[in-house]
């Protein structure tokens, strides 16, 4: 079996689509590439599959799913036994139930959410195509990020999530919060073995909930960059440019029009399956989320939730 | 130019004026008021307030925080909230 090899997707709630697909096109910068009823397919540009964010049109905003791409087709017969095993409900999606998708496998996380694993997707390709390429592409808007990079979630028991990621899906842990005594966690950052600092994370918080949805930018200074773009197009900017201890990455934090919260997250140390897990204690959560200022900056950080 | 007087809390008694295109939360905050707030977005519930008397209306709010229920009774999201008269607010109502 080959496994996970990263977040693929995430199906985002919006009020609005056409203001909802405004914004992602020309503030974040992604391009449409398909549409059905109620429904916008959007990719970035350096991705090769056919999409990484689905808009879909609702009543309140939030995460509908998000979704890992497996290596192997038969990866996902070997994940359904073991999401079974581990006592969570399952069902196949079948090929073309979204545009451009083969078959899945879906199922709720011990949070709540809603999980997705496939294999088989349209390749759409890059501007820059694989032969000699030009490191990006003309005509660039917004943000334009590289990629859909991870979501951050809440839920009740992160203990037991983490569990689910690592014993049942063989996600890696690469950093954790626990409590002053150690009993409980409550931050946890997940990785498929691709170098990435996380996938998916998760904080304490109430079920269900999406914290926000981020998308991988290179540098420090295309962070101050996407913030001079959210101020130009009015966008609600909850957390100005700073570091992460956490991950050590870049980060900018503000909210779509619905009230998603969105981040611009560049770097990030690269990590292995072989390296230990980083510990935060819970009294020095501030320091490991905004490593200059050490406090919570914006009390709507913890309470502004999808 | 609308009035909006605050009835309840922190801000009790205090006026401010609002011209209708802009929020109430906008409003409120430019003249020192501060509502608290997340995604101005009408999707958090974060600035949610409950609208004691004028008239008003409300743009594209999450019925997962402002539910069918609560809008009729006039709870609003101040961010998604437009005067249309001049209105008195509860600031703790929201407080849900």
């Amino acid at each position: 079996m080959m496994g996970i090899m990263r977040i693929g997707r995430a199906q985002l709630r919006v009020m609005d689509l056409d203001t909802a697909v405004d914004y992602y096109t020309n503030v974040i910068g992604l391009d449409v590439v398909g549409q059905e009823a109620g429904k916008v397919y959007l990719k970035a540009w350096d991705e090769w599959d056919h999409h990484s964010l689905i808009l879909q049109q609702a009543d309140s905003p939030g995460l509908d799913h998000f979704a890992f791409k497996v290596e192997k087709e038969d990866d996902l017969s070997e994940f359904e036994k073991k999401v079974e095993q581990f006592g969570c409900t399952l069902k196949r999606i079948s090929k073309g139930a979204r545009l451009g998708e083969g078959e899945a496998i879906r199922f709720e996380l011990p949070t709540g959410h809603q999980v997705e694993l496939y294999s088989e997707i349209e390749q759409l390709g890059t501007k820059v195509g694989v032969l000699n390429p030009h490191p990006w592409p003309d005509g660039l808007r917004g943000i334009a990020p590289h990629r859909l990079d991870h979501v951050l979630l809440t839920g009740e028991d992160v203990k037991t999530v983490t569990r689910f990621f690592t014993e049942a899906l063989g996600l890696y842990q690469s950093e954790q919060v626990l409590s002053v005594d150690g009993e409980d966690m409550v931050g946890s950052f997940m990785y498929a073995a691709n170098g990435k600092p996380h996938d998916v994370a998760f904080i304490k918080g109430p079920d269900k909930k999406l914290h926000h949805a981020a998308f991988y930018v290179e540098h420090w200074y295309d962070v101050l960059k996407a913030a001079d773009i959210l101020s130009k197009h009015d966008v609600t900017v909850e957390i100005t440019p700073t570091r992460h201890a956490m991950t050590r990455g870049q980060t900018v934090y503000f909210f779509d029009p619905s009230g998603n919260r969105n981040e611009a997250f560049a770097s990030g140390y690269i990590t292995y399956p072989d390296f230990p897990t980083i510990t935060w204690t819970e009294d020095k959560i501030m320091h490991g989320i905004f490593y200059h200022r050490r406090m919570l900056i914006e009390e709507s950080y913890m309470k502004a939730l999808t | 130019m609308f009035t909006v007087q605050i009835v309840d809390g922190q801000w009790k008694d205090a006026v401010f004026a609002c011209d209708g295109q802009e929020s109430l939360l906008d409003a409120a905050r430019k003249q020192g008021i501060k509502i608290s707030f997340g995604c101005r977005g009408g999707g958090c519930g974060m600035c949610k307030v409950k609208v004691q008397a004028g008239r008003f209306e409300r743009g594209v709010s999450s019925k997962a925080v402002l539910p069918d229920e609560e809008r009729v009774l006039n709870y609003t999201l101040a961010c998604k909230t437009y005067p249309r008269s001049n209105l008195c607010v509860s600031m703790e109502a929201g407080d849900t």
